[in-house]
């Protein structure tokens, strides 16, 4: 993976990144002609359909963590990571039943907006909107990473241009229409990614067929090894995959850039039927990653050894030689990038609402920026700043980063979200010490991770996968210090629960 | 008739989005103790519902892990060249999440029209 893939190999990489970026471009600029006021920037004016909405949100959702990723941990490490994507899908499952539509009645443009009119309080708006800046940056910082990657082993590029180019096309899009240009690009993006990792697979498929369905060159016992969806460890291993469940079950609805997304429905019922085909749309797509794993499991196992992300990009050259591989290969560069950008538009669209929001449009020195100019300020700032730190090449691995992300939103957002739309009894200390105890409980078991050398003891297991303890705890403190605050409940509460719960059909004064 | 060639662009109006009143809330608007105890059955439902979507889920998916930690013998069942616990975890759990999603959102919209249905009553 030092060089780049020979000649046309390279050429169909090149070729594929254009034809994408030319795309979501033209698409974008499509989208601008519709994109007037600052409602259109920050939630599409609340008119997105379920069919497009559910391909929109499946788009900016699947990364190349999906992309590429998951096919190489499978490889890596065998079936306790197909819990990586069972989780992933299984997260919409409970952000459907627990959080869909009253988040969308909630009538709010951010997750920082959802905490205020819940509980009235400007501390807590606050603390979510300087939570959602720090996942979405979290979870930016790998999407630039692998784009640098990707981009130097697809097409033998420099390591700076992959985030360079992905940061100045997720930049002029975003930065021009909003969410109501974005929302046609990643709608497009789901078919695009779905189709560049189906008919590479259906051929590889095809090939297996015919060369009279080989089974894995391993041996049966290491076979048997690599099938068993748990870690390694006995009890430590039960509890890595229980931990690894937990942060991504949780996790999901408390992402900021699939929340968000729930603001552009027109109404409750619409976010729950979105939510039920985004689950289609992604079991679809993940029953391809154990395909590239299974087949690279016989043709060509020592890819397990040379790096997890390069797998789904050089199996289908080891496979099919020549020109019909190179033109394999060319596809899934495309898919990957697209997967970039995609995930990384979503995520900037979503911290730059919060940024142009509580910073940019308050007044400062008597003045103050118009809602989309703030936007578009949001934006730069929400960009360049992780662009800048992926291209330093200083943090974490990739796989690291993102579950990292997922453990912090399963310990702050999740219960927030959860207690705040079904218990009256939340006040905004409450919110506030469960939100600060899950936030810095996760991330400083992470830096530890980080930055200690590891070991086998439970302590290190504990603090490698803290979903399973930091969201208890951040549930608890958040119903211990409410209970204990009592007479703070703030007096709107049960009006607000009210808009929530009811059906649009009922008529309300929903003020 | 003839072509009118490049036209100027108009904004053109729509009819109103939201859809025709169905139903009114006066008991619910005013926090009414009537008013409350309506909605607060209605969250009451729709919550139970949720914890028993959840409760299939833990049961169903969850318990995979807990399972395969008792009996790791399953591990090397197969079927043809491939192993079963392949086959559940990374095809078979996709078909049951979206199950238990489409039952979850038809029974959610039952609860939602039932409840649309009593306030229309109780404002005649």
């Amino acid at each position: 993976m030092t060089t780049g893939l020979p000649g046309t190999g390279a050429a169909a990489g090149i070729v594929a990144i254009v034809l994408v970026t030319v795309a979501t471009l033209a698409l974008g600029a499509y989208g601008l002609r519709l994109s007037r006021t600052t409602s259109d920037f920050m939630v599409a004016s609340r008119a997105v359909g379920p069919r497009m909405n559910a391909a929109a949100v499946s788009g900016e959702y699947l990364s190349a963590a999906s992309f590429l990723g998951a096919a190489g941990l499978l490889l890596a490490f065998g079936a306790e990571m197909l819990w990586y994507p069972v989780g992933w899908t299984a997260g919409y499952l409970v952000l459907l039943v627990l959080v869909a539509a009253p988040l969308r009645r909630s009538g709010a443009y951010t997750l920082p907006d959802f905490a205020e009119a819940r509980l009235g309080s400007r501390a807590v708006r606050r603390t979510c909107a300087l939570l959602v800046v720090a996942i979405g940056w979290l979870y930016l910082l790998p999407q630039f990473q692998g784009a640098g990657i990707t981009l130097a082993s697809a097409v033998g590029g420099p390591g700076w241009l992959g985030p360079v180019v992905v940061a100045v096309v997720v930049l002029v899009n975003v930065t021009a229409g909003g969410m109501r240009s974005i929302t046609l690009v990643q709608a497009f993006q789901y078919w695009l990614k779905l189709t560049a990792l189906l008919v590479p697979a259906a051929v590889l498929l095809v090939v297996w067929w015919g060369d009279g369905r080989p089974g894995d060159p391993a041996s049966t016992a290491d076979t048997t090894a690599w099938s068993v969806p748990l870690a390694d460890g006995g009890a430590q291993g039960l509890y890595l995959t229980y931990s690894l469940i937990a942060a991504t079950f949780l996790g999901t609805m408390g992402l900021p850039h699939v929340v968000v997304r729930f603001y552009t429905n027109p109404d409750g019922r619409a976010a729950r039927r979105t939510t039920l085909l985004v689950l289609v749309l992604l079991g679809v797509f993940y029953l391809l990653p154990p395909v590239y794993a299974g087949l690279a499991r016989v043709y060509a196992p020592g890819l397990a050894d040379s790096g997890s992300d390069g797998l789904v990009l050089e199996l289908p050259g080891l496979v099919v030689p020549g020109l019909g591989g190179d033109v394999l290969t060319g596809m899934i560069v495309g898919g990957a990038f697209a997967a970039f950008l995609s995930t990384s538009s979503g995520l900037a669209i979503a911290v730059a609402g919060v940024l142009s929001q509580d910073v940019f449009t308050r007044p400062f020195r008597g003045t103050r920026l118009s809602g989309v100019a703030g936007f578009r300020a949001g934006a730069v700032v929400a960009v360049v700043m992780p662009a800048g730190v992926a291209l330093t090449g200083s943090g974490a691995g990739v796989a690291t980063t993102v579950g990292l992300a997922f453990a912090v939103a399963a310990s702050t957002f999740c219960p927030l979200l959860v207690l705040g739309i079904w218990w009256r009894g939340l006040t905004p200390a409450g919110a506030i010490s469960g939100l600060l105890a899950g936030g810095v409980g996760s991330s400083a078991a992470a830096l530890v991770t980080l930055y200690t050398p590891a070991s086998d003891g439970w302590s290190d297991v504990l603090l490698r996968q803290p979903a399973a303890w930091s969201a208890p705890l951040a549930m608890l403190v958040m119903v211990g210090v409410s209970l204990a605050t009592r007479r703070t409940v703030p007096a709107h509460t049960n009006r607000l629960m009210v808009r929530l719960h009811t059906p649009e059909a009922v008529v309300l004064d929903r003020g | 008739m003839a072509d009118p060639g490049p036209r100027p662009r108009v904004r053109v109006t729509g009819p109103p989005r939201r859809r025709p009143p169905v139903a009114r809330a006066g008991e619910v608007d005013q926090d009414t103790r009537l008013g409350g105890l309506y909605v607060g059955s209605l969250l009451r439902e729709q919550l139970w519902l949720a914890v028993r979507t959840l409760t299939v889920l833990v049961l169903v998916v969850g318990s995979l892990p807990l399972v395969l930690h008792l009996a790791p013998d399953l591990a090397a069942l197969r079927v043809g060249p491939f192993p079963v616990a392949w086959l559940v975890l990374g095809g078979a759990t996709y078909p049951v999440l979206v199950l238990l999603a489409w039952r979850y959102v038809r029974r959610a919209e039952r609860n939602e029209a039932a409840f649309a249905e009593l306030m229309d009553e109780v404002e005649r």
